[in-house]
């Protein structure tokens, strides 16, 4: 037998990545107590790599290698650069936090990077196997790194419920996969669209009925992992239970490679059953937005009324896909980038409030920040507006780009639907700022965060309004990634 | 006229980086720079709108001071800006009102100075970007962001009920403007892709869609001006915000709806206006005439100069839809001239305000006796808000009325009984503050105005004289559009 070794260019930084990751390991094994921040450093090179990798690889068309298991496409190289960027920004907004609660160790650091290479097996994946071997790495390490402070009841009971749903999704996942192999006989994602477009000729009703059965579990297991109603009841208790830390990177890079994920399945695999999923995806994002926005509205844990606006915002984001076209698809993943950028900023805030044995958690802990420190107010204040979309701040962008694919998909209603329930939304990001502008403040505890932290913070808030200002080139790139890549 | 300098620009920038230039002298140890630097900016944005009007060539009624250029490529998005007759002189008015407002609030504004000059200047620009956009959402973008100040301003320095108020403001006005953006991504489609608002008043369009997109621009503009019945959250504003705030609210803010209504519901969609016009003209009328009677039995002065603020809109948008010469223009005299007579109330009461801290009517009395000089000016204004001739507020009303002739009497007879009811509560209102003998103690303490509050009490008192008596500067710039936008609206779409 003739064997080949696999072109492994297209995952070179996936091997880099794993390299880094035993390295990062070992590293704190030898380094000791003293010196964790060894670990932090290395972990910021290994994606530094990453990024340098992954941007000097860059070549126009796609390549797959591995037997056409890995995919390496302009989407894939987009996201993946992000998710860098995201993940090494959650490292510095995190790295305080962690420091005073004792969990900055190499076992943060590592779990981060075993994460983010799941997260770009999900994305580079162009076969069912590897997509779910990239889902069960990122999904695995999160569910340690909420458990990661073991004696916090609050986060071990967040980690099961973590784990136990989780678990459940990943099964429905991997039902609805086998039901379409069972269907087509192939798990090749390529391949699956192939034959799905031959069933849909042939006009085999059986087989059919069958790939309409998997389709449903699959969009079952997508919705878990994208909280999307009514598969989001983890989210809320994630959320809260877990350390921040650990529910900023929940929250932003993992939600990258999701949509990376619907995009794989959905659009590249089963693009030719939109008719069936349209409907499907419909409910979810209205169930989403309904029940996001309103219970958004009840919460007094800040953390918890994130995670329901996370949820609205899931289901704003699948409408772009609802319309499926490439102008969706590139307006979704807009949507998901400022979703991103806007829940990074807002958690780093958070973290920027905590203190040793004080967790910024409850809305009223932003009581009267303008008083103690304009800057960090004003911060809020424009990543709020952003999150409720007003403009001129990027988050309305992210709506209008998805509100013009719905219209133009003729979808009328949803879209004035989709308009009143961010009304709604309005509501709940318009307390915070009255919170933080209207009320006398409760602690006047000094906020002092590092430089660095400082700094970040500053130019996220800020890239917010600057985004606004200027959408063009981010939504230029979205639109070359999906562009090239269906 | 179409000069190479992009002065539309620095109309709206100035003022805003002006802003952020009193923002950045941070906390109240800096105060005194801080007013002095935004009286610095307000003027210079005053000053350089002056060559808006010069340079105006009123007989032109295309676009003028155009700028254009690409701004977000993706969705056909432009930097969109030029002025006609109907957009110039709100542009002035508002440049006019800012310095008034920085010096109005010169000493009553001791906490958080800068964050409150800044967001007033910040203001300034933004309303300045909303009446200069030529594109749809380059104009939304301004039009939302004009809340943003508004709220920061009614919540941080308003009176006690200010965060209900606050929020109350926002909410009802987000709610009219997201449908509004409904309706812009809508004719984005139907147009083949275009956001500038010159393309969609040549849009061609049934009358079934042309209906529904009126009622998505009436629930954003209605709210606005404020119409009956969608105008409570402005009494609520109007007594919780700060006086500068709701001198701008009044003055400004208010006519971004009237002059929604003429860019965007008139030429767009001229047909299902015309259709909707009697619903319009109802609305109007029982705004002129129901809300003109609520302001009589008002408490509260403040609450009273909001609902009478209503009133003289309900006129605005009367003229609006009367579809003639006389209404449209009549109600663009009536917005500037609003722009300065509601100014001027509220700036009376704030005046009253900042020496007794109420509001409220049946506490003062007898103030002519221990404040003479103001109480002059109250009673020019006070005149002037019941449309007594030689004064502006008189101008519009009468060609409103004029222009409700044409149309039907009993338009015209509903509409004239405002001189009633608006004499009724405006010299009622001021009998018992000002005249009588002295009521109570906090009375006999008063000091009369000082230089500060004369001189801008005396700037409004010129406007409006001037306005009174010789309003021709202000309607011969406007001619031209006006006649074509009514040209337009007859020849309809269908």
């Amino acid at each position: 037998m003739n064997f080949l070794p696999p072109d492994l260019a297209p995952a070179y930084p996936e091997i880099f990545l794993l390299v880094m990751v035993c390295v990062v390991l070992l590293a704190d094994l030898v380094a000791g107590e003293k010196r964790r921040y060894l670990a932090y450093l290395l972990a910021q090179a290994a994606l530094l790599g990453c990024a340098l990798i992954t941007f000097f690889t860059l070549a126009p068309g796609t390549t797959y290698t591995f037997s056409g298991m890995f995919v390496d496409d302009a989407m894939a190289d987009t996201l993946k650069l992000l998710t860098y960027v995201t993940v090494s920004m959650v490292l510095v907004y995190s790295r305080d936090y962690i420091a005073v609660r004792g969990m900055f160790n190499g076992e943060f650091f590592s779990l981060t990077l075993f994460a983010t290479l799941g997260m770009m097996v999900m994305i580079s994946a162009s076969h069912f196997l590897t997509l779910y071997l990239g889902l069960e790495l990122l999904s695995l390490s999160l569910y340690a790194m909420v458990a990661l402070r073991r004696d916090s009841v609050a986060a071990t009971e967040a980690a099961m419920k973590y784990f136990v749903l989780g678990a459940l999704a990943s099964g429905f996942l991997l039902y609805g996969m086998s039901m379409v192999y069972g269907a087509t006989g192939v798990l090749n994602i390529a391949q699956v669209a192939e034959m799905i477009q031959k069933v849909i000729q042939g006009g085999v009703i059986d087989d059919y009925a069958i790939l309409v059965v998997g389709l449903v579990f699959i969009v079952a297991g997508i919705s878990f992992k994208l909280s999307a109603a009514p598969f989001h009841m983890w989210a809320p208790d994630v959320y809260q239970g877990a350390p921040t830390a650990v529910v900023l990177f929940i929250g932003s890079a993992p939600k990258l490679a999701a949509f990376g994920f619907v995009m794989r399945l959905l659009v590249e695999g089963m693009g030719s059953m939109a008719a069936d999923w349209q409907g499907m995806l419909i409910i979810l994002a209205v169930m989403s937005m309904i029940i996001g926005n309103l219970a958004a509205i009840a919460q007094t844990n800040i953390k918890r009324m994130l995670a329901y606006s996370t949820i609205s915002h899931m289901g704003f984001m699948l409408l772009g896909i609802v319309s499926a076209d490439g102008n969706g698809y590139s307006s979704s993943m807009f949507y998901m980038v400022v979703y991103v950028l806007m829940t990074l900023g807002i958690f780093g805030m958070i973290m920027l409030l905590s203190r040793e044995g004080f967790e910024a958690e409850k809305i009223d802990d932003f009581k009267g920040l303008n008083r103690r420190n304009p800057w960090y107010a004003f911060i809020t204040l424009l990543l709020m507006f952003s999150l409720a979309g007003v403009p001129p701040l990027v988050g309305f962008y992210a709506k209008l780009a998805v509100l013009q694919a719905v219209l133009n998909a003729g979808y009328v209603w949803l879209a004035v639907v989709a308009v009143l329930f961010s009304l709604v939304g309005a509501f709940y990001y318009l307390r915070i700022i009255k919170l933080m502008y209207f009320d006398e403040p409760e602690s006047d505890a000094p906020i002092l965060p590092s430089g660095d932290v400082k700094l970040l913070i500053s130019a996220n808030g800020l890239a917010v309004l600057a985004f606004g200002l200027f959408p063009q080139a981010l939504m230029a790139l979205c639109a070359y990634a999906i562009q090239q890549s269906t | 006229m179409s000069s190479g300098f992009p002065l539309l620009s620095l109309i709206i920038w100035l003022p805003i980086l002006a802003g952020v230039a009193v923002l950045a002298t941070g906390g109240d140890r800096n105060a005194q720079m801080a007013r002095y630097l935004a009286l610095a900016g307000s003027l210079a944005g005053l000053l350089v709108a002056l060559p808006l009007y010069s340079g105006f060539d009123p007989l032109l009624g295309s676009m003028q001071f155009v700028e254009h250029h690409p701004w977000i490529e993706r969705f056909n998005i432009h930097y969109h800006l030029g002025v006609d007759g109907i957009a110039m002189p709100l542009i002035l008015l508002n440049c006019f009102t800012t310095p008034l407002v920085v010096l109005a609030g010169w000493q009553v504004i001791s906490n958080r100075v800068s964050q409150y000059m800044g967001a007033f200047l910040i203001m300034s620009g933004i309303v300045n970007g909303v009446f200069s956009s030529l594109d749809a959402i380059l104009f939304y973008v301004f039009w939302e962001a004009s809340l943003i100040p508004m709220f920061l301003i009614v919540g941080i320095w308003g009176g006690p009920n200010r965060v209900y108020a606050a929020i109350k403001f926002f909410l009802y006005t987000l709610l009219g403007s997201l449908l509004m953006l409904v309706a812009f991504i809508y004719l984005y489609t139907t147009s083949g892709g275009s956001f500038a608002i010159l393309d969609y008043h040549k849009l061609p369009l049934p009358l079934a869609p042309q209906i529904l997109i009126f009622i998505a621009f009436l629930l954003a503009f209605a709210v606005k001006v404020p119409m009956w019945p969608v105008h409570t959250w402005l009494p609520d504003a109007h007594v919780e915000a700060p006086t500068g705030g709701s001198v701008v609210l009044a003055a400004i803010l208010l006519k971004l709806g009237g002059y929604g209504f003429l860019r965007f519901s008139l030429p767009i969609v001229p047909d299902a206006s015309q259709y909707l016009s009697g619903m319009m003209i109802t609305l109007s009328l029982v705004a002129v005439v129901y809300i003109g009677l609520v302001a009589l039995v008002q408490a509260d002065m403040k609450k009273l100069i909001a609902y009478s603020s209503v009133s003289h809109m309900g006129f605005v948008t009367l003229g609006f839809f009367l579809f003639n010469a006389y209404g449209v223009e009549g109600a663009m005299v009536q917005m500037v001239s609003h722009g300065f007579i509601s100014a001027a109330m509220f700036l009376c009461v704030g005046v009253m305000y900042d020496r007794l801290h109420s509001r409220q009517i049946a506490d003062y009395g007898g103030v002519a006796n221990k404040m003479p000089v103001f109480a002059a000016f109250f009673m020019l204004f006070a005149m002037a808000n019941s449309g007594l001739p030689g004064t502006s507020g008189f101008v519009g009303e009468f060609m409103v009325i004029m222009g409700a002739m044409q149309v039907n009497f009993w338009y015209a007879f509903l509409a004239a009984t405002t001189l009633i009811f608006g004499a009724a509560y405006t010299l009622w209102m001021y009998k018992r503050v000002v005249f009588g003998a002295v009521a109570n103690p906090a009375v006999e303490a008063l000091q009369d105005i000082n230089r500060r509050e004369i001189l801008i009490l005396a700037i409004l008192a010129a406007a409006v004289l001037w306005m009174g008596v010789y309003p021709l500067p202000l309607t011969e710039v406007m001619h031209t559009t006006v006649d074509e936008l009514l040209a337009h609206v007859a020849r309809g779409k269908l």
